[in-house]
């Protein structure tokens, strides 16, 4: 089928170059070098600030997300909170890259509106050691397509818990905090559970955001691909660039499995 | 008023304001270009810009060839394991969700490293950009027509079509493609979405579009880029709001995507 050639042209093949290239020294032998050149200061600690910010984003993402879902679908709110939340959260879940790192620094930027709002009311934060272009500006920036990302996927879920389980519960003489530690919560915990390994993925992935804001001030793994594309080589071989790109997709590969077993996993009650 | 729902208003709250404020200051910071008076200016000065035009409409082109691609490629085969295929399905619908485990930025190293050398170095076709935009629109695009699909019954149709002397072409083109043309248009809208603002392959596969010339902007000027936030803004927003308004009534497919 013209299908599948096509994905294992311009998908599967493209990867498995750099698969290949992780194994090969300089003269197209075969060695474990750049596996084990990996373990290289400049290079974990990319991957260790790159974790750190998916984890921060995504436990963050997804607790402000299960909130807001939760109040949008449960709330006791008039409909059209909900249905102009999730159209909200289409939005801006789609709204990345570069537009959004121009955003942020229109907002929370040196000069941005907020910062020189706060400024004015002699708060500047920039004065208290915040940068938009360090960690936490960067965590700040990515939870804007974070969240909306886990209310579009768990407000599902939410409907998925029937009223009668409630009832249930409460016949069975449960109060508010019994039916959540021991009906909701269990129901609801692969899809959260799997949505935060989701948004990890999506913030471990993401490039032009990163890019447009810190210009490689912070060191995060896709920025340093980037720096190999560019051709600025610095202190690493190109099998070393390809090994990165490996470690890559092994972790976007172990996201992308437990996501997929876990939301299977949720199936059971929900839907 | 509950208790109960005090709180849902001030998680809401939050998030609006969340949603809301960056979109206020990049509008209000794109209105400062001329000292002490609002003004358009920031915008003028994008919209007369001769490499803005060219930028942009390469983008447009690259959405469209993309759509046109993506809509050729996945529909008949959709619509093939549906008819013919059904116990290939999970394996294809694994297939679609490859493109998660490969970011832009590893799937563009991958490009440049397999097409800049013999036996195939086509890393300057424009061709390569609009596959690499296919790959990424995959999970949407597929699973858009893949829920389409769902809503018809696809081996009735054919038959009924057959029947009447069809042939494979016809039967793809006016029979089962005016059936599942929502679930078409919403995945294209949202491809649209992506494209447009993407900037990883186009930048590394050096080809003119929104993304790069956005980022080139933001570093020789001020409020010309918060124009830019606000242009980009409305136009995801009008694909998705597009998307919605065409989507109407049809089982809602995934919508979820991002090119970040």
């Amino acid at each position: 089928m013209p299908f599948f050639l096509f994905v294992l042209f311009f998908l599967v093949y493209p990867s498995s170059t750099l698969v290949i290239g992780s194994f090969r020294d300089q003269a197209g032998h075969f060695t474990f070098a750049n596996i084990v050149g990996l373990d290289n200061p400049y290079i974990v600690g990319a991957y260790s600030v790159s974790i750190r910010l998916s984890v921060v984003t995504a436990v963050g993402g997804a607790i402000f997300g299960f909130l807001l879902a939760y109040a949008a679908v449960r709330g006791g709110l008039p409909p059209f909170v909900r249905s102009g939340m999730m159209t909200f959260c289409g939005v801006a879940s789609n709204f990345a890259g570069i537009p959004l790192a121009f955003a942020f620094i229109a907002t929370l930027g040196r000069t941005g509106m907020v910062t020189q709002l706060l400024a004015s009311i002699g708060l500047n934060p920039y004065d208290a050691g915040f940068s938009l272009y360090s960690f936490w500006g960067l965590a700040i920036v990515y939870l804007y397509f974070q969240f909306p990302l886990m209310v579009l996927i768990i407000a599902p879920a939410l409907d998925g818990l029937r009223r009668e389980w409630r009832e249930a519960a409460e016949n069975l003489g449960g109060n508010f905090i019994d039916y959540w530690r021991y009906v909701a919560f269990p129901i609801l915990t692969p899809s959260i559970l799997g949505t935060s390994i989701l948004l990890f993925g999506n913030a471990f992935g993401a490039y032009a955001t990163a890019y447009a804001l810190t210009t490689g001030l912070v060191s995060l793994v896709t920025l340093r691909i980037g720096e190999q594309l560019a051709g600025d080589i610095g202190n690493i071989s190109q099998g070393l660039g390809y090994a990165m790109a490996l470690g890559m997709l092994v972790i976007m590969a172990v996201c992308v499995t437990g996501y997929t077993l876990l939301q299977r996993q949720s199936e059971r009650w929900l839907k | 008023m509950r208790r109960g729902s005090l709180w849902s208003w001030l998680w809401i709250m939050l998030g609006i304001i969340y949603f809301f404020v960056p979109l206020l200051a990049s509008f209000l910071f794109s209105l400062k270009e001329k000292l002490g008076v609002l003004s358009f200016v920031a915008y003028e000065n994008i919209f007369k810009d001769p490499n803005f035009a060219k930028n942009f409409s390469a983008s447009v082109l690259w959405a469209l060839s993309t759509i046109v691609v993506g809509v050729v490629i996945f529909v008949p085969t959709a619509y093939w394991v549906r008819l013919r295929l059904p116990r290939v399905r999970p394996i294809v619908e694994f297939v679609t969700l490859l493109p998660f485990v490969v970011p832009a930025i590893v799937l563009v190293y991958g490009l440049v490293a397999t097409f800049s050398r013999p036996p195939l170095p086509i890393v300057n076709s424009p061709l390569l950009l609009i596959f690499g935009y296919t790959i990424m629109s995959m999970p949407y695009m597929y699973r858009a027509v893949d829920t389409g699909l769902r809503a018809v019954d696809v081996p009735v149709l054919t038959e009924a079509a057959q029947s009447l002397g069809a042939g494979w072409a016809t039967i793809l083109l006016r029979v089962v493609f005016p059936n599942i043309r929502t679930a078409v248009l919403s995945g294209s809208f949202l491809t649209f979405a992506i494209v447009m603002g993407e900037y990883t392959l186009a930048q590394w596969l050096a080809k003119p579009a929104f993304g790069p010339y956005m980022n080139l902007l933001g570093q020789v000027k001020a409020y010309e880029p918060a124009a830019c936030a606000i242009i980009s803004f409305a136009l995801t927003w009008a694909a998705m709001g597009i998307m919605q308004f065409v989507g109407r009534g049809a089982p809602a497919g995934a919508q979820v995507a991002g090119a970040h």
